[in-house]
């Protein structure tokens, strides 16, 4: 073999590898990406109950209570405009309180319950997961759910 | 005053390094100049100042020196000792004076002990060492400055986040920085061959042994912090595919890789194009693995000490740099001469596999933990998360691994595919017989059950370079290659056995409850109120029964005041053949006579670290080996010298 040949063989190696990464990655990203939603853009949105996706915003006040199992929690996560029930079963994370900032992975159920996996709230209090960053809790403390209220 | 003396050791250290710049220019253009001598002293100058700063802001929080802002806001008069000397490091001022403490001190290590290179490719690359910290001198002095001064100064500092409140954070950070700037010096060197246009043979065995110790400091790290994960957070997991994570694993990819290409461009002189690039691309992942960890700029679970603007400091030094060194690979690597020729059945073509599988793992981390970003800039908020990138990388994983299997029996050069015959049927008859039996096990899905047979052929498969050897006359380099290999094989079973086979259960449970979990009964004797220096916790007195064998377990809610926070202490049983890992909570805040009990049988979990381990141990060896290679080596060149 001519040693040209070997590096045109060699690149197009490479290069096809590279091109099936990229394939790969793009498959799998379409159905494994999840998606981020607040409960307003959630309520808008048509999402199929069992796709995997992420739902952020505040722990709504006096929302949280717990199944007489001991296990299972259940509360509702706010916005300004919207609300959804969550039910998780499991530890909840140290700064999961009411009144801040959560991020829960889950799907939906049939019901229009928002079924969690895990529970990410802000892990100490300089740092607050980025998709929180944009929902103004103290707007979102006044819905128009509890200002009717 | 030392907080003083600290900022100007650091000053003068960047004073040092500009000074080093243009002497390595100088000397690299063979121009003559009184710089020219100066170059050596300059650069072991500057690496005992930057030693001399650390020292400086170690003694400030020995002392708890809370007049200096970085004290103040990092630590707490209240915090153990060793908390409070782990704590120079567990911030991002400290952390980056770290960096470039080491990154200075590898500065006067290569002025010194480099032996290898021609003149002139050595000054240009203590020229490029040079450029490289300035940029950080720069990120260090102007927005990072971890000597600022706080006036008036507070009565007791603000404290440590608790979960940096852990031996783990002592030895964790340090050791990835090791490795990340390890990765740097391989980029100096690149950097300097490629001004010189003199890449080849002598450049690989100049670079080696730093991508040896880079690569051996990124696995330990990697590995620890990993463990550190799993009992620190509480959540019974080991690996996220995490921001920070992937931040950690690309660098170790990139740098896998290098390793291996290196070999063939210091044994056989080809791939050098490729190896220049490698080089390139594991600095600029170190690289952005620090900007990503950082900026904040993904979410993580374990992102401390984020800033945004430092963040874009540190991308603008992440483009000129690695921009910069790509536009100068553009420009010369026409002129590097070609390597010699191998066939595609060979030593060479197997680690050309192993290249190309590492380059697309590390591609699809790359693409998955930016997408978010790209997804954003586009209007879609998405996270990519475990499903992603386990789908992706686990096949592509398992094709490495079989190469793997097979890639040390070849000769250098060409080989034949008939020798691989009796390899093929002794790993494959084993991965077999191990499928057999593992499938006797319901509910694992089918990558637990071919990693587990994969890992069983390869730990097999792994020791057959030693066949027909005498085990005490075997090169050290040989026997570190076979052992860290059949580390990954054993890091590789337990991973496999952790996520296919993990058994979990949650209960509420109150004094006296039992509860069943994979032939163990768990008891909640009783919980009862403890406390530490800084925090109370709660903590549940569990007695954990196999068979005859009786363990007791102590998992903690703890609350810690200084910041106020809480944290989960896991209580974990190690037997050989796996954990069981517990963590307990309040049910909530009202009720204290029912207890939230999470408990895990993880099989074989342990495998996964000791694993990691035996793979930076083989690491070593290969170090220790090309050590007294080269030492031989020049004694017998001073030995024909005399001659």
């Amino acid at each position: 073999m001519k040693p040209k040949h070997q590096r045109l063989i060699l690149a197009f190696v490479a290069v096809l590898a590279l091109v099936g990464a990229g394939l790969l990655a793009a498959s799998a990203l379409r159905e494994e990406a999840s998606y981020f939603y607040t409960p307003m853009t959630l309520a808008n949105a048509n999402v199929a109950p069992g796709t995997a996706i992420r739902l952020g915003g505040m722990v709504q006040r006096g929302s949280i209570k717990r199944d007489a199992d001991g296990v299972t929690v259940r509360f509702i996560v706010q916005d300004r405009d919207a609300a959804r029930s969550v039910v998780y079963k499991g530890i909840t994370p140290d700064l999961f309180v009411e009144g801040s900032g959560v991020v829960a992975d889950g799907r939906l159920a049939r019901d229009g319950v928002f079924v969690a996996d895990s529970l990410l709230a802000k892990h100490d209090e300089n740092y607050v997961p980025r998709e929180l960053e944009a929902i103004d809790m103290n707007a979102a403390e006044h819905t128009k759910d509890s200002l009717a209220k | 005053m030392i907080a003083e003396a600290g900022l100007a050791a650091l000053w003068l250290a960047a004073a040092l390094a500009l000074l080093q710049a243009f002497a390595g220019f100088l000397n690299w253009r063979e121009m003559e100049s009184a710089l020219t001598s100066l170059i050596k002293p300059v650069a072991v100058a500057q690496g005992f100042l930057c030693l001399f700063s650390f020292a400086a802001l170690m003694w400030l929080f020995y002392v708890t020196d809370l007049s200096v802002l970085l004290v103040a806001s990092n630590s707490h008069v209240d915090k153990p000792m060793i908390f409070k000397l782990a704590g120079t490091w567990g911030n991002h001022e400290g952390s980056m004076l770290l960096w470039v403490m080491i990154l200075t001190l590898s500065g006067a290590g290569i002025a010194m002990f480099e032996k290898r290179l021609d003149g002139p490719t050595l000054s240009a690359t203590l020229f490029a060492q040079a450029l490289l910290s300035l940029g950080f001198f720069a990120f260090l002095l102007f927005s990072s400055n971890p000597f600022e001064r706080l006036n008036p100064a507070p009565a007791e500092g603000a404290g440590l986040n608790p979960l940096l409140q852990d031996v783990g954070l002592a030895f964790h950070p340090p050791t990835l920085y090791v490795g990340y700037v390890g990765l740097s010096v391989a980029f100096s060197f690149a950097v300097g061959a490629l001004l010189t246009g003199k890449v080849g043979s002598a450049f690989a065995r100049a670079i080696r042994p730093w991508v040896l110790l880079a690569w051996i400091f990124l696995t330990v790290g990697i590995a620890a912090g990993s463990y550190w994960a799993y009992y620190e957070l509480g959540w019974g997991g080991w690996w996220f595919w995490d921001p920070v994570e992937n931040a950690s694993l690309m660098p170790w990819l990139a740098a896998t890789a290098l390793l291996h290409s290196v070999a063939v461009l210091a044994v056989r002189d080809a791939l050098r194009a490729w190896t220049v690039m490698l080089a390139l691309v594991a600095f600029a992942m170190s690289m952005a693995g620090t900007f990503l960890v950082r900026s904040g700029i993904l979410t993580s679970v374990h992102a401390f000490a984020v800033d945004p603007e430092r963040g874009a400091f540190i991308l603008a030094l992440l483009l000129i740099y690695v921009g910069g060194a790509l536009v100068l690979f553009g420009l010369r690597i026409g002129s590097v001469r070609e390597g010699k020729q191998f066939a595609l059945l060979s030593r060479e073509g197997a680690i050309v596999a192993n290249n190309i599988f590492l380059s697309v793992i590390l591609a699809i981390v790359l693409v998955g933990t930016l997408w978010p970003l790209v997804a954003e800039a586009m209007g879609d908020r998405i996270s990519v998360g475990p499903p992603y990138f386990n789908r992706a990388t686990v096949p592509i994983g398992l094709l490495l691994m079989s190469a793997l299997a097979a890639g040390p029996l070849l000769r250098w050069r060409s080989d034949d595919i008939a020798k691989l015959r009796r390899l093929i049927v002794a790993a494959g008859t084993v991965a077999i017989v191990l499928a057999l039996l593992v499938m006797q096990w319901p509910d694992a899905g089918i990558f637990p059950i071919l990693a587990m047979a994969l890992a069983a052929g390869l730990a097999v498969a792994a020791f057959l370079p030693l066949v027909g050897r005498k085990l005490w006359r075997t090169p050290l380099t040989t026997l570190g290659m076979v052992i860290a290999h059949f580390g990954l094989a054993v890091s590789v079973a337990g991973m496999a056995a952790e996520s296919g086979w993990t058994t979990e259960r949650l209960a509420a449970m109150r004094d006296g409850d039992e509860t069943k979990l994979a032939g163990w009964t768990v008891m909640l004797k009783s919980v009862r109120p403890v406390a530490g220096d800084n925090w109370v916790a709660v903590e549940g007195e569990m007695v954990a029964k196999h068979g005859d064998a009786e363990f007791k377990l102590s998992p903690q809610a703890r609350r810690f005041f200084q910041p106020e926070m809480q944290t989960s202490e896991a209580a974990m049983v190690t037997r050989w053949n796996g954990q069981l890992y517990a963590v307990i909570a309040p049910v909530d805040e009202k009720n204290f006579d029912r207890w939230q009990v999470r408990l895990w049988w993880k099989p074989f979990v342990t495998l996964i670290w000791y694993g990691g381990l035996i793979i930076a141990l083989g690491g070593v060896l290969v170090l220790l080996g090309r050590m007294r290679l080269g030492r031989r080596k020049r004694a017998d060149e001073n030995r024909w010298s005399t001659v």
